[in-house]
């Protein structure tokens, strides 16, 4: 018996009984669609998720004065002055891997523009901070290396401090702060950054050069921090270790001595939120298994329900001469055109919901070749398995016994 | 055609049938015998459960017999396997069932085909020809496109024997063919079996309880407790064409009266 005989006997019988039809690919459908658009939704919340940690700066390594350990008498940061600007050199010089280096040095005080003041953060730092950060201005520009040389007083503003002394959206650039009585020139804005992943408002901060800070404003010789961000590709372990050592030798560190410093990574944050978006995948993909399973329940049963007046209708096919093999070649071209063309349009509906998810609730989603190639494999295996399942049995029968089926 | 008449198109020895259903064994039929020769009218009859039902299934190779022989057009059917009966069913033997048996939500000409797109090498262009011939012969040549919903009883009846002669088998068994049907659907049909038997020299072999029905046939074979009772001629056949006219006259005389 040739194929194409079987294709139109298969073909008429799933337009004869056209609701049975529909119903099972509608069960395909749904089952591979949901898969899909929920690992896509998964998915997208992940690569979000690892945008926002790379956009702080997951390659940043941060060496702070003070102790994090459990010596005798623990110091807090900032009370340690061992940590200098020719530590800071020092790293830069001798560790290998390191693309931009800034020291830091911070203070709150008072900022007083023309007609209004605000008490905030002054951070002092390198030149190289709003390349560590990624973080680009509204207005103006950072202050340059030689800023930096000659302790100028020289003031960018964070988009919040700049709202309070400015009003919002205003270009202060050329405009005069006072800090501690002493004239600073605004040369910029900062682009709003929003809160940090911990709550603290990124944008209510004022920087100034870190020599400005030692020299003009606290008189100090030492610095409070050094951050640091890696080459592409460089492991931070390494870097961090490389540090420590090369610090440890500055500062004539004993072995089994404290440290007077302390060198850390984002990665220890980036692992939690790793972790996080992990547990959430799995979330989303036990979310998508369940409705992988009703969908297959419901092709199951469609199938089961239509046993009997299949099982008729192979009764009647073999008395007319049909031999077993041509029964189970129409069932089985029955489950397989289903499962394909409901497979193809679950893929399409998933494609076309995720789509529609991630632009009306601005979620970015993903569609993944597992999850597509995962839900249809199932959802057909399930379709096939209990389409032609029913059906071997049923053509084993003598016609009669198939025919008098109850 | 007398040398035919010799071999028996149907020539069964000890037939039987035992029907294992878990804690008790069903003797259906025990040990029958009988020959029907090409262009027999043959009728069986009998009370529920006598076997005849049985028998018709075994002859219609739709069923496997417990023991004994059968012999098809002088070739041993008994021991042949699935695939080689079902060649036997499609070319060989026309199935009428009492339930009509056709496929739901399908035209009758799609019904009729059926057996066709099983006969082999078939082009499409054929199998519409040969079905629509067969309709034709039942009287059904304007109901192709119908539904089998749409068709009264004696209709459906109707399909289901087209069904049964499109591969021109030489053999008809139907099982209760009438069983369903009121009694003037019931005389056109049994005309239409009488017409087959003597115009186209089919073999007729057919199920019924009912004793004006087997008057139909020429010979009657009645079954007990699963063993042939009687065997014998019909003495006084009815013909279905005239009292169909018969029974048109009274019923438009109770028109005319009412």
């Amino acid at each position: 018996m040739s194929w194409s005989v079987i294709f139109v006997i298969a073909m008429k019988a799933l337009r004869r009984n056209a609701m049975r039809t529909a119903l099972t690919a509608l069960g395909i459908i749904i089952g591979v669609a949901a898969v899909i658009v929920m690992v896509a939704i998964g998915a997208g919340a992940q690569a979000s998720i690892e945008s926002q940690i790379r956009s702080a700066g997951s390659n940043i390594v941060t060496v702070s004065a003070g102790s994090g350990g459990f010596g005798p008498v623990r110091q807090g940061q900032g009370a340690v002055t061992t940590l200098t600007a020719d530590d800071a050199a020092a790293i830069r010089r001798e560790v290998p891997g390191i693309r931009y280096l800034s020291p830091g040095l911070n203070t709150r005080s008072q900022l007083v523009a023309q007609t209004s003041n605000w008490n905030t953060q002054v951070q002092g730092t390198g030149a190289e901070l709003p390349a560590i950060r990624s973080w680009p201005l509204e207005f103006g520009a950072f202050f340059t290396e030689q800023h930096v040389t000659r302790a100028a007083r020289v003031l960018v503003l964070g988009a919040v401090a700049r709202d309070q002394l400015f009003g919002a959206a205003a270009d202060p650039t050329g405009a005069t702060v006072r800090i501690r009585n002493q004239p600073f020139r605004v040369i910029g804005v900062l682009s709003r950054k929003g809160q940090a992943a911990m709550g603290q408002d990124q944008d209510d901060t004022a920087f100034v050069p870190y020599t400005t800070v030692q020299k003009r404003l606290l008189g100090v010789q030492h610095i409070m921090n050094v951050t640091v961000s890696a080459e592409d590709g460089v492991a931070l372990d390494m870097l961090t270790e490389q540090i420590a050592a090369l610090l440890r030798v500055r500062h004539r560190i004993q072995p089994g001595d404290q440290d007077d410093f302390m060198v850390r990574t984002l990665e220890e944050m980036a692992s939690v939120l790793t972790s996080t978006t992990e547990t959430m995948t799995w979330l989303l993909a036990s979310i998508a298994a369940v409705s992988l399973v009703v969908g297959g329940i419901g092709i199951m049963n469609i199938m089961l329900v239509s046993v009997t007046e299949r099982t008729r209708e192979i009764g009647l096919r073999l008395s007319v001469g049909a031999r077993d093999v041509d029964v189970l070649m129409q069932f089985l071209v029955e489950a397989v055109v289903l499962s394909l063309s409901g497979g193809t349009i679950g893929i399409a509906l998933g494609f076309g919901l995720s789509y529609a998810v991630a632009t009306i609730m601005e979620w970015s989603a993903v569609v993944t070749p597992q999850a597509v190639m995962l839900s249809f494999g199932v959802a057909a295996g399930i379709g096939v398995f209990f389409g032609f399942y029913p059906a071997r049995k049923a053509a084993s029968l003598n016609p009669i016994d198939a025919l008098r089926y109850e | 055609m007398s040398d035919a008449r010799k071999t028996p198109i149907i020539s069964v020895r000890e037939l039987s049938k035992t029907y294992d259903l878990g804690e008790v064994r069903v003797r259906a039929l025990r040990g029958v015998t009988i020959d029907v020769m090409p262009r027999e009218f043959v009728m069986l009859t009998g009370a529920s459960g006598s076997g005849k039902s049985t028998f018709m299934y075994l002859v219609g190779c739709l069923d496997r017999p417990t023991s004994g022989q059968y012999w098809l057009q002088g070739r041993d059917v008994s021991s042949l396997g699935p695939r080689a009966l079902a060649h036997i069913r499609n070319s060989e033997i026309g199935f009428v069932f009492q339930g009509f048996n056709l496929l739901p939500r399908t035209t009758a000409l799609e019904n009729v085909e059926l057996p066709l797109l099983y006969a082999g090498a078939i082009g499409t262009k054929q199998r519409r020809a040969r079905a629509t011939a067969a309709l034709e012969a039942v009287g059904l040549g304007d109901r192709l496109g119908h539904y089998a919903n749409q068709l009264s009883g004696g209709q459906q009846q109707r399909v289901a024997i087209a069904r049964a002669l499109v591969n021109n088998p030489a053999l008809l068994l139907a099982d209760e063919p009438t069983g369903n049907l009121d009694t003037r659907t019931s005389i056109e049909v049994m005309g239409l079996f009488q017409d087959l038997n003597a115009n186209r020299g089919l073999t007729i072999v057919l199920v019924t309880h009912e004793h004006d029905i087997a008057e139909y046939g020429e010979r009657i074979v009645a079954f007990r407790d699963g063993r042939v009772q009687s065997d014998h001629p019909v003495t006084t056949r009815r013909a279905a064409a005239i009292e169909l006219a018969r029974f048109d006259e009274t019923a438009d005389e109770d028109a005319v009266s009412a």
